[in-house]
């Protein structure tokens, strides 16, 4: 392999991957059901600290 | 079910998948710079004159490294015309083929030296290191006089040159067997010169500190401040050398 | 040190349980020190050059210390919670650990922050170099940056990740007697890296200076560290790991695997300091730059927005602002950043190509930056009068608006047009310095004055109004030393640059070297105040684990004094007839 098989596969096949990995990682987040399941993530550093102390 | 496959919850509920995940993330860009570095041919075009480090010059720069000089001072040229004028042709990729490890720099507290060798003379440079303000009432360098009264003490050479080769500077078993002789005798000029430029093309044998009796360490390093830049050829590269 | 209730049961794991046992033990020792004691004590009698025996030396003392403390009666761990009240001894998670680590971070500061006083001192005043191995400025410089990055800024990490994970992880921290080793085989890694300096042992790659069996150790304690980590993950009690775990989690992995990579060298004897590079120039300059810039991008950034994605919601009392934009913030953030190290070797021999892959991504490293930025900002929606009520919460946002404006300026400086004119210059170091100051500084002191009053169970710090102070110093510094730099490095990037009518080159390099000097005093004074802002922390903090508490007018609120609460009419004196009313 040399440098412009290599900046081809850049330039095409690796930038369309990359991009499309970016948008479902984006789009991932926005998934049913994420902003409750967010929410409580978000919360769960609030919970009493020494609730599963029994 | 693909999207309980994909699902964002197992990864934030698996330390072990949130963990490989994160590791193949971080390693790609790694890959995709540095790899080709190592097998695209074009990286470092070759050009003539390039050759390892003397003992001598080696131990020098062992002590350029020990006393932070990188720090202050850059080895690497870039090609505008400011810097071409101040500090000479700009630097190729093979000029530090053989710097274990590089010594480019990031900043210039003080100027570039990658073309230092030969711009001025030893004594000078033995001046200059001894008390820069001596020599540029500007400089705010600090000052080696120790350097002067301190026998150069590197340890075995060979051993140096062995550790090297082993990273792979080709430096040849004769080298190896004589690299003590060769450290000796381009500081103090008692033996055969004429063996040592043999191996080492434009190698410079001479007393570097003044002081003929002793090899010290302002020897070495005088001895590699004075070879940088002058070993390439640069009228080989201008071949190579696109206009744009 | 009372031990927690219960534990709750650890979902097996591919760490297995038994482990935790086997590990503790290992490290408790006493006779596998002793041993390691006696090795270190031949290589020091063996060692081909004086500074490997001095290493040696201290190896073999710290392993000596520690089979001794193994053998002792007391828990030397325990120490710094002697003095902690009962309220935080109730705590069921492993704090000593933590509490020296905050002792440390607090020391390491104070002392990297001088050196750098002093080095910042010897650019204008040469003298202070001393005329001395020992004290140059090109031994002292490396000593200030692992001083601040590694001890300061690396003990700041292990304190706040150790408290962090249990309390995210509502669990005990695993293998705590490890966490300790790993303590401590931090601390013995900064010391040997420092001393090296001093004596000229180093690689000569900036910030991995120590040599090979200095990065060895610093390996197998890091490999430690992330067994606690991860191992405290493993037995949580809470389905969900909280964010800022994912971004400590790879903090952890990418430092373990830059740092082996660009540490590999071959040394010259076994029994010696000195190695040489595995890689030689363009391929060792790019792993240099690759390993030099993700150890901002991962030590100075990932981890420390671990820190700010539990200590700044912690604080202001709110939740993070979008959980989802944290979501994205990560994975593009730790993408991303690997990719930038490039821009440190423009115009150079390094090939074109790898010179623009650096510079865009760079650029477009900027949008998770502030992605992140934005979402530690915005975390204080609705309760931005903490800014100005609760000079804690006002550390956290500084440090934030400063992470914004050095993630601004840094993909500014990576556009290769603009590089050829700042690479070289003070602008770099000021650019650095906005960043470490502004955003590591500042989370990081904030970050303590969290922990403290919680981990020695007081009611709060020993004075609110001594953080002000700290707050307000520092900033002074951070802009001054962060303005002069900048002037500097334009001043030196255009004087180096400059033609005459002539075509000749106006300055000479020395002439550009008088002209920043008044400049270096500027950054000298910067720095002295940002000291002086570490040592009012460091008392602080000292009487907050004393118990004091001291007596101040409450920072925030306007005075309210219940008898003045009425129109202005002048109070008759006692006895005295009532005079007219002053209207």
């Amino acid at each position: 392999m040399n440098y412009s098989a290599l900046r081809h596969f850049a330039d095409s096949y690796g930038l369309v991957f990359m991009s499309v990995v970016f948008l479902v990682l984006v789009g991932w987040t926005f998934r049913r059901n994420a902003g409750k399941h967010h929410d409580q993530a978000a919360h769960s550093i609030f919970e009493e600290e020494d609730r599963s102390d029994g | 079910m693909a999207s309980k496959f994909l699902d964002h919850k197992k990864i934030e509920r698996n330390v072990t998948i949130l963990g490989v995940l994160a590791f193949l993330a971080v390693i790609v860009g790694g890959i995709v710079e540095i790899a080709p570095l190592f097998w695209i041919d074009s990286t470092v075009e070759k050009v003539e004159g390039v050759r390892p480090y003397t003992p001598l010059e080696l131990a020098g720069r062992n002590i350029y490294i020990r006393e932070g000089c990188y720090n202050c001072h850059s080895q690497q040229i870039r090609p505008f015309r400011d810097e071409v004028e101040r500090y000479g042709h700009y630097s190729l990729a093979a000029e530090s083929m053989y710097d274990h490890p590089f010594q480019w720099g990031s900043k210039r507290t003080g100027p570039d030296l990658a073309r230092v060798g030969g711009r001025y003379s030893d004594e000078w440079h033995v001046q200059h290191l001894k008390d820069p303000r001596s020599v540029v009432p500007e400089s705010i360098m600090p000052p080696y006089a120790f350097m002067a009264e301190r026998d150069l003490d590197a340890g075995d050479m060979a051993k140096h040159l062995t550790a090297m080769r082993r990273v792979g500077v080709p430096y040849t078993d004769e080298d190896i067997q004589k690299a003590q002789q060769d450290l000796q005798q381009q500081a103090l000029a008692d033996g055969d010169a004429a063996d040592l430029a043999r191996r080492y093309p434009k190698a410079q044998a001479r007393d570097f500190d003044g002081d003929p009796n002793r090899l010290t360490e302002m020897d070495a390093l005088v001895a590699y401040l004075q070879m940088l830049g002058t070993t390439v050829d640069l009228r080989s590269a201008e071949a190579q050398e696109q206009p744009r | 040190m009372l031990q927690g209730a219960e534990q709750p049961r650890a979902p097996v794991s591919w760490i297995g349980c038994s482990s935790e046992g086997l590990m503790d033990n290992i490290i408790t020792n006493a006779g596998a020190w002793l041993l390691l004691a006696i090795l270190a004590l031949f290589g020091a009698a063996l060692a081909a050059d004086a500074g490997f025996a001095v290493h040696m030396g201290i190896m073999a003392i710290a392993a000596l210390a520690a089979s001794f403390l193994t053998m002792a009666k007391g828990d030397f761990n325990a120490l710094p919670g002697r003095f902690a009240g009962p309220s935080a001894l109730r705590s069921r998670y492993y704090d000593d650990v933590i509490r020296w680590g905050v002792i440390a971070t607090v020391f390491w500061g104070v002392v990297g922050f001088l050196v750098g006083v002093v080095i910042a001192l010897q650019l204008p005043f040469p003298a202070l170099n001393l005329n001395n191995e020992f004290t140059t400025f090109g031994r002292l410089r490396p000593l200030h940056t692992s001083a601040v990055i590694f001890a300061f800024g690396g003990n700041a990490l292990l304190a706040t990740s150790f408290y962090v994970v249990q309390r995210t992880c509502r669990a005990r921290l695993f293998a705590p007697k490890l966490a300790n080793f790993v303590f401590w085989g931090y601390q013995l890694f900064i010391v040997l890296a420092a001393t090296g300096y001093i004596l000229g042992i180093t690689e000569g790659k900036e910030y991995a200076e120590p040599e090979w069996y200095v990065d060895l150790w610093l390996t197998i304690v890091w490999v430690c560290y992330l067994a606690v980590f991860v191992g405290t993950i493993v037995k949580r009690s809470e389905p969900h790991i909280y964010v800022a775990n994912w971004f400590y989690l790879s903090f952890i992995i990418t430092i373990a695997m830059l740092h082996i990579v660009n540490n590999l060298s071959m040394p010259v004897s076994l029994l010696g300091s000195k190695s040489y590079a595995a890689f030689a120039g363009v391929q060792d300059a790019l792993t240099q730059w690759w390993y030099g810039h993700n150890a901002v991008g991962f030590f100075l950034t990932a981890g420390f927005l671990g820190m700010m994605y539990y200590f700044v919601p912690k604080q202001a009392e709110r939740p993070v602002y979008s959980y989802r934009l944290s979501i994205i913030h990560f994975w593009s953030l730790i993408f991303l950043y690997i990719w930038a190290g490039p821009h440190h070797l423009h115009y150079t021999a390094l090939p074109d190509w790898a010179q623009t892959l650096g510079m865009v991504f760079s650029v477009m490293l900027w949008m998770p930056s502030w992605g992140g930025m934005i979402n530690g900002l915005m975390t204080l929606n609705g309760a931005w009068d903490k800014i100005r009520t609760d000079p804690i919460i006002r550390m956290m946002v500084f440090a934030l608006a400063f992470y914004g404006m050095a993630t601004f300026e840094g993909p500014m400086m990576s556009i290769k047009s603009v590089n050829s004119l700042s690479h070289y210059t003070e602008w770099t170091i000021g650019h650095v310095h906005s960043g470490a100051l502004g955003w590591n500084g500042m989370i990081t002191f904030s970050a303590i004055y969290y922990m403290a009053p919680r981990l020695w169970g007081r009611e709060r710090l020993y004075s609110l109004r001594m953080v002000n102070w700290h707050f307000w110093l520092a900033t002074l510094g951070i802009v001054l030393y962060a303005s002069s730099m900048w002037v500097a490095g334009i001043t030196q990037g255009l004087m180096w640059r400059e033609y005459g009518e002539d075509g000749y080159l106006v300055y000479a390099f020395a002439e550009v070297v008088s002209a920043v000097k008044p400049y270096y005093v500027i950054r000298m004074v910067g720095g002295l105040f940002y000291l002086t802002g570490s040592l009012v922390m460091a008392w602080n903090i000292y009487k907050t684990i004393k118990g004091d508490l001291r007596q101040e007018a409450p920072m925030t609120d306007a005075a309210f004094d219940p008898e003045a609460d009425r129109p202005v009419v002048r109070a008759p004196a006692a006895g005295t007839p009532q005079p007219a009313p002053a209207e």
